[in-house]
């Protein structure tokens, strides 16, 4: 039952999942930036700063806020004034709705209280967020449809005919992982946990080595066909059909400006995060670290503490490092006036140095401040932090990937992204199910 | 083939088409090229992470990129030993210039031996389209180009340069020399 501790310890979930979600967007904007810069050999942005402090560079994003705040709120004549207003933030809802069902580690148990790394437990998790993500296509045709634009409205269409299209796909790639991880000891169930517990086991190749059981390695089809449904569910390259810029202006948003265009960039980009969270959780062991599942982590809960603890020390060493050579180095500091460096580059040093200092501290804890044994409520906290540590890992990887592709693969044409979803995924998306059933009573 | 028939178009209708290849199955597969791509975008990715000097881009304003010596930028007007300017208002410059920009007021000048000199000698730099005709007109000498190209100002009326700044800018002091800049 749940009590009304229960019901805070959730709002206070959801707030923190849902925060945790929208702040990474500037980070993300700062990758795709950067990232993009690098792989075409140009710098990227690198000068604004606030008293001196650039942050890498991701206090860009903070100027890029302050611009759109500051434009006009345009309406075109004759569109559709509610609609117009309340589409972005048909697009918004959804896409931060759907991370409250993710789960970020295994439940621990401290006393009496179960606590879920979920902001939501909802049960048939994978129904809900396919259910909500999909409602996400509406805010598209609302505001494409209400601008009163061409090239809106085209986008619009296209938009809802390429994921009425991908959605089919993406839910059938999905049913393979059901078949083989929906059933867990003995219990059935949609629950992302339980997916992601089912993946904890090991399969042996040939006796030679073993690789994790995660969806990957067992539905190797299935993952392609699920990642490349969700390029196209979250308008991404190579799909982004909807905002296709060569042929569309700007898609369903050509008449948005200020802050509704950021809201439309916002769920773009928390939907990116969403669907990166949905594949590590469906195909890559969503928290499990590979090879460990969780009774393992927690039973050798001193010795996973020190290698944390390590990883930790030695990331803080290597973060001091870095920081001290941007400091130091004058091209790091170009766009600062000199006035400016006298002030803060001393606290730049500092922080450098204290950044370093505390990573040796971390290391030498590892070494000898570890307990060399654990309260049970003590190696259930150090599993999930692994945990942790491990899905916050896979994730930013798929993050990575999906700037990655954008930069690499052009565009589909529209016909193409048509036929590639229709005759292509959807043969192999049941081909890949009828594999899996075979198999399956196979063996 | 010689130069005329090499640079010949086609007559339009029937020029040939680029032979357009098939492709092969692994290229038609699309993910084999597809994961060569990336390959390709990784790797410029980790050499430019680790190598940001060697990037092409240059970091203006920290960085300049060196111009040819007979760039033309910022016009200057030259003086002789005394320090009177060179110009002697004949209006060569004013007349040649295409984009109608310079404004000349002659007056009668002090020396006996030379009949003009500019009052006033005004280039709006914002219609000046750089081409340097001006140069070229000048029968004295007087006006020459600089290597200057970095001129960026607040207002409209800033663009207005005048006798002074023509001639005794600051920025002259290190200004290389632009158009013309051999013939003494
Ligand atoms: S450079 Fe050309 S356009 Fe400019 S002032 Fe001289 S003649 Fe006129
Ligand atoms: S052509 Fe030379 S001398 Fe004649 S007005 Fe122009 S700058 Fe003066």
């Amino acid at each position: 039952m749940m009590d009304g501790i229960d019901y805070l310890l959730m709002a206070i979930k959801v707030v923190v999942v849902v925060m945790a979600f929208v702040s990474l967007v500037p980070v993300l904007v700062w990758l795709e930036r950067r990232a993009s810069a690098l792989m075409q050999d140009r710098l990227g942005p690198n000068r604004t700063h606030v008293f001196g402090f650039k942050a890498f560079g991701i206090i860009q994003a903070v100027a890029d806020v302050a611009k759109l705040l500051l434009k006009e709120d345009f309406v075109p004549a004759k569109a559709d004034r509610l609609l117009y207003a309340i589409g972005p933030f048909m697009v918004l809802v959804p896409a931060v709705v759907v991370p409250i069902a993710i789960p970020f580690a295994d439940s621990i148990r401290l006393g009496a209280r179960e606590f879920s790394f979920q902001a939501a437990n909802v049960d048939g998790g994978l129904l809900f967020v396919f259910a909500i993500a999909s409602l996400g296509v509406y805010g598209l045709i609302l505001s494409g449809w209400s601008s009163n634009n061409k090239f809106s409205m085209l986008g619009a269409m296209r938009s809802s005919a390429q994921m009425v299209s991908y959605e089919i796909s993406m839910g059938l790639a999905v049913v393979g992982v059901l078949m083989l991880f929906g059933t867990y000891q003995g219990v059935s169930s949609f629950e992302l946990n339980h997916l992601i517990r089912a993946q904890g086991e090991t399969i042996s190749i040939f006796g030679l080595f073993t690789l994790p059981k995660w969806g990957v390695f067992v539905q190797p089809l299935g993952f392609l066909l699920f990642l490349a449904a969700s390029y196209a569910e979250t308008n991404r390259l190579p799909f982004d059909m909807p905002e296709d810029e060569s042929a569309l202006v700007a898609g369903y948003h050509t008449e948005y400006g200020g802050m509704k265009f950021a809201v439309f960039f916002m769920s773009e980009y928390v939907a990116m995060v969403t669907a990166s969270c949905l594949v590590v959780a469906l195909f890559f062991g969503g928290w499990q670290v590979p090879w460990a599942p969780t009774d393992v982590l927690r039973a050798n809960a001193p010795l996973v503490a020190r290698i944390l603890l390590a990883g930790a020390g030695v990331a803080a060493v290597g973060t001091g490092l870095l920081f001290w050579h941007l400091v130091t180095n004058e091209i790091y500091a170009y766009g600062i006036s000199p006035a400016i460096r006298r002030m803060t580059d001393p606290i730049k040093k500092i922080g450098s140095i204290g950044i370093g200092l505390a990573g040796l501290a971390m290391l030498a804890a590892a070494a000898f401040a570890v307990p060399t044994s654990m309260s049970a409520q003590a190696g259930q906290i150090v599993a999930a932090i692994a945990q942790l540590g491990a899905f916050v890992m896979k994730l930013g990887f798929f993050l990575f990937l999906y700037i990655w592709v954008r930069w690499t693969l052009p565009r589909f044409r529209y016909d193409q992204v048509m036929r590639l979803g229709w005759k292509v995924m959807l043969p192999l998306a049941l081909v890949n199910i009828l594999v899996t059933g075979f198999v399956g009573l196979a063996f | 083939m010689d130069h005329q028939t090499a640079h010949k178009l086609e007559p339009e209708g029937d020029a040939p088409r680029r032979p357009v290849r098939e492709l092969t199955a692994g290229e038609a597969v699309y993910l084999v090229e597809a994961f060569k791509g990336l390959g390709v975008t990784f790797r410029h990715f980790i050499k430019n992470l680790f190598n940001r000097r060697e990037l092409p881009t240059v970091s203006y304003p920290e960085e300049k990129r060196d111009y040819g010596e007979r760039f033309r930028g910022r016009h200057v007007l030259n003086l002789r030993e005394d320090g009177t300017t060179k110009c002697v208002a004949c209006m060569m410059c004013a007349t040649i210039c295409p984009a109608r920009c310079i404004e000349i007021v002659a007056e009668e000048s002090p020396t006996p031996a030379i009949e003009k000199r500019p009052k006033s000698f005004v280039i709006d730099g914002l219609r000046c389209v750089m081409c340097g005709f001006c140069v070229d007109a000048c029968p004295c000498d007087a006006i020459y180009m600089t290597g200057e190209y970095d001129f960026a100002e607040y207002a409209r009326e800033d663009f207005l340069w005048d006798l002074t700044h023509l001639t005794r800018r600051p920025s002259l002091a290190d200004a290389p020399r632009g158009y013309r800049p051999r013939i003494e």
